[in-house]
């Protein structure tokens, strides 16, 4: 049985939950996750106070709820799969390296920010800064795959270095800010400046860096082109939000 | 808590009172150190330990506008290095700028008791006061921007020697300083007001007036007025090319008089300008060991990450070109430039290696240890916490072998640190971390551990990896207070600001207050510094007896 952590009390203030990542949890028992200290605010509390802890991690790890004030969740982590049935909060899969998130819900700002490798799917809309570099960070998302089915907002793939960042539906202003390289693909409508501050390095010729913006009926013509999209297709359910 | 404490059993090394290595108590009373104390009191075992005066850091920037923006301009390096609070201490960020009190804690982790900042321009001086006694643990000072005084330099135009003498010493008060601080001496100016310019010669002037002029003023001015250390010079040329000789120029200048010459390092350069450097530290080392009236800090470049911060505007813009990174300018009034370039120092680079060799061999060939001081430049060089492994590369020559072997070849061919074999002794290191910085900055109570002197003590194992040993001190003492015990802080402690109030004759507020009105974005009622603004703190007495 894999890990299932439900969550049972709503948090006053967001939690940050960086302890709930794959790396951590291998050979935990029950008791000891429950046991795991987490902050409230500024109060250290345990997992338990917040979470019914089920099972034992085997590589996947279920949480339930609505976790929109949980941050951290899966910040670090390198391998494994979390999947995530309801709403979550900022920070989602910050700087992870491998492995998979799964968001049902919609998921807050910051969302595998500075991200190296690994994939997210967020199956609803996604806050700001998608794959964005923290502020003063040179360098943003640095590889891996960011795939939101439905909307995301401003300074969506700030930043980019490498990697793949596809959008459903709408992204708001400032998508690729600051880019470097890389790829962002949106399907639907993007807001103002979008690639700002763009930079190609002539030095990088292999890395695709492309901010599109078409119309609905492009889309498939841009799905040809971009080869990684059809293994994403392969590997995941995601299903294309066409706009009829 | 009583305040009398005796250390027993620890090898002592106290270079002003000449005790290397000997095993002797020491005993501390009301925050100092005494003859004796009863022998019911309190005792620190430190047997296989070394006991030696806190150390003092003569030359780093923790404090004022110029750190703050720097602050600022590096939230990833903050976000990478928190700084936890324990049940004694506080929180705060670390990386290589770290918080006020990250950095008092820090120092204190490094057996550190004293720091002075090293450039603060006037205007910014209510703000450095209320950083440094937010900077816990150290005891502080900060110098004085005065070199690119506009008031100062007309003054000197003009031949009024007595009144700019009366000006130094009434701004010395203003800004509750501890001496005033040349950076590039005429430099700012012209490049602030005729697009990137910069003086290239210590003799050429500019607005009528020349480096060497403003350098001899302010050298003859402190001595006649005897503060406890003279002016800490950075020198024209800073970083470029070719430089040595105007570092040359600059310490002839001071004749007999003392002068103390900043980061020498980076002073110490060959070549051409525009090209690559090469090392002339023999040449440089060769003039201090024969003239006993400099001192100097070294400015050693540490590998990794550093933040260039400096007066010198027209070298952070020169710099900023060089990193592409991004950097922050500023201006201030009729004062002082400003320019902070966040850096790397890397191995691979020749001209990054050449200056870390540069360091060495100062250090390595300097025949006086009391006058070639221990610094990194914090956090220009690199952090402070670098000061260990520093430590190390003198000490163990090994080790030194070993970083050599990593470095640019090229660059380490054209220097002579591979026939260096000079390894530092515990009592040299003792001399150019404590010793040799209290006696340059005139701290008779810091430095040493006879009766009399402050009760800040570090407590080492002894250990055979020096990086280590210096790394952590089980027991850090400040002013009698155990700070450090077995590792842990165990207690929190303010610190003392140091500073200097030489007397003026009032009629000189007369002359300034006019350029004030004309000139400044302040009144001049509100520019000098209120005694509110000193909390602990203790006044280093001047005069022309007291050098």
């Amino acid at each position: 049985m894999s890990l299932t952590l439900s969550l049972h009390t709503l948090p006053d203030v967001p939690i940050e939950a960086d302890v709930i990542c794959t790396d951590k949890l291998n050979n935990v028992n029950e008791a000891a996750l429950s046991a795991l200290t987490i902050f409230h605010g500024k109060e250290q509390v345990m997992l338990g106070d917040f979470f019914k802890v089920q099972g034992k991690y085997d590589g996947e790890i279920r949480i339930e709820g609505d976790l929109s004030r949980i941050k951290h969740l899966g910040a670090g982590m390198s391998g494994g799969r979390i999947i995530i049935s309801g709403n979550v909060g900022a920070h989602l899969g910050a700087g992870m390296s491998g492995g998979e998130i799964i968001v049902e819900g919609n998921a807050g700002d910051w969302i595998a920010s500075e991200m190296i490798g690994g994939r997210v799917i967020v199956k609803g809309n996604a806050g700001h800064m998608v794959g964005g570099a923290y502020r003063g960070s040179p360098v943003g998302m640095q590889g891996g795959e960011i795939i939101i089915h439905g909307n995301a907002r401003n300074e969506t793939g700030n930043a980019m270095r490498h990697g793949l960042i596809v959008v459903g539906g709408n992204s708001e202003d400032f998508t690729g800010v600051s880019m470097l390289a890389g790829t962002i693909i949106v399907l639907g409508e993007m807001g103002i400046r979008s690639g700002a501050g763009m930079k190609r390095a002539p030095s990088f010729p292999c890395i695709r860096q492309k901010c599109f913006r078409h119309s609905p009926m492009l889309a498939p013509i841009i799905l040809l082109m971009c080869e990684s999209i059809s293994h994403i297709l392969k590997s995941t359910d995601y299903k294309l939000m066409m706009h009829s | 808590m009583s305040s009398a404490m005796r250390i027993v059993n620890g090898k002592v090394y106290d270079p002003i009172n000449k005790i290397d290595g000997e095993t002797r108590d020491i005993c501390i009373e009301d925050g100092r150190i005494v003859e004796s104390i009863p022998d019911d009191a309190s005792r620190i075992d430190a047997q296989g330990m070394v006991i030696m005066p806190g150390a003092v850091d003569i030359h780093c920037h923790i404090a004022g506008q110029k750190v703050n923006s720097g602050r600022k301009l590096m939230p990833e390096d903050h976000k990478r290095d928190p700084h936890p609070g324990t049940p004694y201490t506080r929180s705060g960020s670390g990386g290589i700028l770290p918080s006020t009190f990250a950095t008092g804690y820090r120092y204190a982790t490094l057996g550190y008791t004293t720091a002075m900042e090293a450039a603060i321009p006037p205007l910014s001086s209510r703000h450095a006061l209320e950083e440094l006694d937010d900077t816990p643990v150290i005891d502080k000072g900060f110098y004085v921007l005065l070199g690119n005084n506009i008031f100062l330099q007309k003054l000197l135009k003009e031949g009024r020697h007595e009144e700019f003498r009366q000006a130094v010493a009434w701004w010395m008060n203003a800004a509750k300083a501890y001496t005033p601080k040349l950076v590039n001496p005429g430099g700012d100016e012209p490049w602030k007001g005729k697009r990137n310019t910069n003086v290239s010669d210590i003799d050429e002037k500019s607005n009528g007036i020349s480096p060497r002029q403003i350098i001899e003023a302010f050298i003859n001015a402190v001595t006649a007025m005897g503060f406890p250390t003279p002016p800490h010079i950075h020198c024209n040329n800073l970083g470029h090319s070719g430089n040595y000789l105007t570092t040359l120029e600059t310490m002839r200048t001071a004749g007999d008089q003392r002068a103390h010459i900043a980061h020498i390092q980076f002073n110490s350069y060959g070549g051409e300008i525009g090209k690559n450097p090469s090392s002339k530290a023999a040449e440089i080392v060769e003039y201090i060991n024969q003239h006993p009236n400099i001192t100097c800090d070294v400015g050693q470049v540490m590998f990794g990450k550093a933040a260039i911060m400096t007066a010198d505007a027209p070298l952070a813009y020169v710099l900023r070109g060089i990193s592409k990174n991004k950097w922050v300018n500023a201006d201030t009034e009729c004062e002082s430039g400003c320019g902070i370039v966040p850096f790397t120092y890397q191995e691979h680079v020749y001209t990054h290696t050449m200056q870390w060799a540069i360091g060495l061999e100062l250090f390595l060939l300097s025949e006086d240890p009391w006058r070639v001081i221990l610094s990194t430049d914090h956090p220009n060089g690199g952090s402070f916490m670098n000061y260990p492994k520093l430590v190390r590369l003198l000490m163990d020559k090994s080790f030194r072998r070993e970083e050599i072997a990593r470095v640019n070849q090229k660059a380490i061919a054209k220097t002579a640190l591979n026939d260096l074999e000079r390894e530092y002794t515990l009592n040299e290191i003792a001399i150019i971390t404590r010793a040799g910085p209290a006696r340059a900055l005139g701290l008779r109570n810091k430095g040493h551990l006879g009766p009399g002197a402050d009760a800040d003590i570090t407590i080492y194992d002894e250990m055979e990896n020096k990086e280590m040993m210096f790394n952590a001190p089980r027991y850090v003492i400040k002013s009698g207070v155990p700070i450090i015990s077995n590792h842990e802080f165990k207690n929190d402690h303010s610190g003392r600001l140091l500073h200097i109030a030489p007397e003026y004759d009032q009629k000189i507020e007369e002359t300034i207050k006019p350029f004030f009105e004309d000139y400044y974005s302040i009144e001049f009622d509100n520019y000098p510094v209120n005694d509110s603004y000193l909390h602990d703190h203790e006044v280093i007495s001047t005069g022309p007896l007291s050098s």
